[in-house]
């Protein structure tokens, strides 16, 4: 994809960042501290409003671009609500809201558990009734997810703000996710592919052997199908498509059945190495796991799918399929 | 690495989709008695006289310059009739060789003489091809033909076996691949393509391979001391190995390699209508998500095609992951509906699920099997 001048430099901006704050955040979410230095470099940079429209505060980075963020963010398996405070800053500005200060808690429900709630400045919580700007909310039930970020239940506002436009919050959040997920998931076939050319066993490489080229071909494939997916939603936001939701639908389906597959050979391939806590694998695989469910689980989003196929019927099956 | 796996944007086309509603409608009238089994067999159904219809449309040849009888447009346009005619079950096997690999290789190496003389038939949806590749001892090692064309006066004469040729009974023509110097161990080295006038060569004899699902469409073709004339040679001589594999790419890239078991996945939507469950929704709902996914890769490699790349390795994930789809179909739709598979039933869901169960082994061998296309994957990973 050719990038514009200004996503270019948010682009390069954002690798510098993840790079250069990759240790400090990852310490923090071993230890469960917030990482202060990395998320106010990256305020500071505007990664936030890269999702806002120019009129309301962003800086005119065309959508689409501003969503391969949120996949590069997934190459790191970045341990911070980036991508819920660029979506609910973008929920708000369609929503006519002020824009969120610090980062956001995304809520799709008042009992989600919330990303980062512990250390969300703004909780953005947006369902069938429009989007809700909450500050100063406390969290009453901590918890993590099994890549061990945090996952927090809010407590109940003491009195509930108005609700602004109709914004699919589920859905942006899917998204999100669906982006993250194919961004990690091109990194774990990259590290698969390190791994297995440097390993050697039997006097050669483990990539020489057949069975382990099989292997990495499958895993290729599922982390081409994952991409194509998430180019699909992608497109869909970008363009305004009527059915952004059923494209998210889609891309989740396919996306969570390839981090499935995906980690499971990039475990298989990495041996006893890449089970342990000392190596990186665990960081993409285990967000993988916890990604495929949140903001709608992988039943949630097939379910979607499967209705609108057999709505369809037999003889309007085809168009539905090309027009998805 | 992984940058270069990316699949690009699919194209899109000013009027494609007014193109494709055009195609749907002529696939509309002129499949309309044709039944759900016939449709489950497109690929097999050889129907000269539809396929004149489609190059009388223009729908052939589509993406060829206007001198040699194409149309001179857009590869999505083509993608846009390939996958409408595929998903209707038309029957394509009299152009479908030809308007997919045996065309495009010719306008990419024939002589002049050759693109002259054959492609406005293929345009035409009148020439009708096969392909020589496998042999008996030479299958996924195509390498290893023995087939060989020797020079002599005033042409080649060819003596060997090629087996496995789909539609070689009813071709016109066929593109020969086999060794025109050196010996079997000298491997890629010493192989050609020539262009075989099957109608008029005489020393040819063709017999038929009936399939597990008791359908001809095998044969073997046996050359016996075959006279070819020296303009039958496609290309340069000694550059068979680099011509075939480009041929193969066209061949892996298309949308048939996902949509095989189309009609039974349109069976069982409609068969699900009295019978849904959850379970059924979940299906249902992998299956579609797998498809939309897969059109997306496979108009991809159409975009790469279009920009002249070389889809090699796209196309063998496409492939890889379009087989697999179509292979799991049926297993996926005896779990959710009670039927005992049977081509001569009245339900179209069980005739066609029967069709779909008895040719389901083929989609991971032909056009390269799993295991060759997952070699050149992971040849493009920087493996091999």
């Amino acid at each position: 994809m050719e990038l514009t001048e200004v996503g270019a430099m948010l682009a390069d901006t954002a690798e510098r960042l993840f790079t250069a704050h990759a240790e400090e955040i990852d310490r923090a979410a071993h230890e469960g501290v917030w990482p202060e230095a990395a998320w106010a470099a990256i305020e500071e940079s505007g990664l936030p409003l890269a999702l806002v429209p120019e009129a309301q505060g962003g800086f005119g980075v065309p959508p689409r671009e501003a969503l391969m963020l949120i996949r590069q963010s997934g190459r790191h398996a970045l341990a911070l609500p980036l991508a819920e405070t660029m979506i609910g800053n973008a929920a708000l500005a369609a929503a006519g809201l002020s824009l969120a200060k610090g980062p956001v808690g995304l809520a799709d429900s008042a009992n989600a558990r919330v990303p980062w709630g512990r250390h969300a400045k703004t909780i953005v919580l947006g369902d069938d009734v429009g989007v809700q700007r909450h500050v100063g909310l406390d969290v009453s039930t901590q918890g993590t997810n099994i890549a061990g970020h945090p996952r927090d239940q809010i407590a109940a506002p003491a009195e509930q703000p108005s609700s602004a436009g109709a914004v699919p919050v589920l859905a942006l959040g899917a998204l999100a996710r669906a982006l993250q997920m194919a961004g990690a998931l091109e990194r774990v076939l990259e590290m698969t592919v390190e791994h297995v050319s440097s390993r050697v066993q039997f006097g050669r490489p483990l990539a020489k052997f057949q069975a382990i080229q099989q292997e990495l071909a499958k895993l290729a494939g599922e982390v081409a199908a994952a991409s194509a997916a998430a180019d699909h939603a992608a497109d869909a936001y970008a363009s305004g498509a009527e059915d952004l939701t059923f494209a998210i639908a889609v891309a989740r389906t396919r996306i969570g059945e390839a981090a499935s597959k995906a980690a499971a050979i990039a475990h298989q391939l990495h041996g006893a190495i890449g089970f342990t806590r000392e190596h990186a694998l665990h960081r993409f695989t285990t967000a993988l796991w916890a990604w495929r469910d949140e903001y709608g689980t992988q039943r949630h989003w097939t379910l979607i799918v499967g209705k609108r196929a057999l709505s369809a019927g037999r003889d309007g099956y085809w168009p539905m399929v090309v027009a998805a | 690495m992984t940058t270069d796996l990316r699949f690009p944007t699919p194209p899109s086309h000013e009027g494609a989709e007014a193109l494709r509603h055009e195609v749907r409608d002529f696939l509309a009238n002129v499949l309309v008695d044709r039944s759900s089994l016939r449709r489950a067999d497109s690929w097999n159904g050889f129907d000269r006289d539809f396929s004149r219809k489609l190059g009388q449309r223009g729908w052939l040849g589509m993406t060829w310059p206007k001198k040699y009888g194409g149309h001179e447009r857009s590869a999505y346009e083509r993608y846009v009739v390939m996958e409408e005619t595929l998903a209707a079950g038309a029957p394509v096997a009299s152009h479908w060789i030809a308007d997919r690999q045996s065309g495009p290789s010719l306008l990419k190496y024939g002589t002049e003489a050759q693109k002259e003389a054959i492609l406005p038939g293929i345009a035409a949806g009148e020439t009708v091809f096969c392909i020589g590749m496998s042999e008996p001892d030479s299958g996924s090692d195509l390498a290893a033909t023995r087939t060989r064309a020797t020079p002599v006066d005033g042409g080649w004469n060819v003596t060997g076996t090629k087996l496995w040729t789909t539609g070689a009974h009813q071709a016109d023509y066929m593109i020969l691949f086999c060794r025109t110097s050196g010996s079997p161990a000298d491997r890629q080295a010493g192989t050609s393509q020539l262009l075989v006038d099957l109608k008029t060569t005489t020393g040819i004899t063709i017999r038929p391979i009936i399939d597990l699902a008791g359908q001809h469409h095998f044969n073997e073709v046996h050359f016996e001391d075959a006279f070819l004339p020296s303009g039958a040679l496609i290309g340069s001589e000694g550059a068979g190995w680099e011509q075939v594999m480009s041929e193969l790419a066209f061949e892996r890239s298309g949308p048939e390699r996902f949509l095989s078991s189309m009609q039974l996945l349109i069976e069982l939507v409609g068969a699900l209508q009295d019978a849904s469950s959850e379970a059924a929704e979940l299906a249902l709902g992998r299956l579609t998500a797998h498809l939309v996914t897969l059109r997306r890769l496979s108009r991809g490699v159409a975009a790469m095609l279009e920009a002249g790349a070389n889809p090699g390795t796209h196309a063998a994930i496409v492939k890889d992951l379009g087989a697999t789809f179509e292979q799991d179909l049926p297993d996926i739709a005896r779990s959710l509906i009670d039927a005992e598979p049977d081509a001569a039933s009245t339900s179209d869901f069980v005739a066609v699920l029967a069709h779909i169960t008895m040719n389901a082994p083929s989609f991971s061998l032909r056009g390269g099997t799993r295991e060759i296309l997952r070699g050149i994957i992971a040849r493009g990973l920087g493996l091999r």
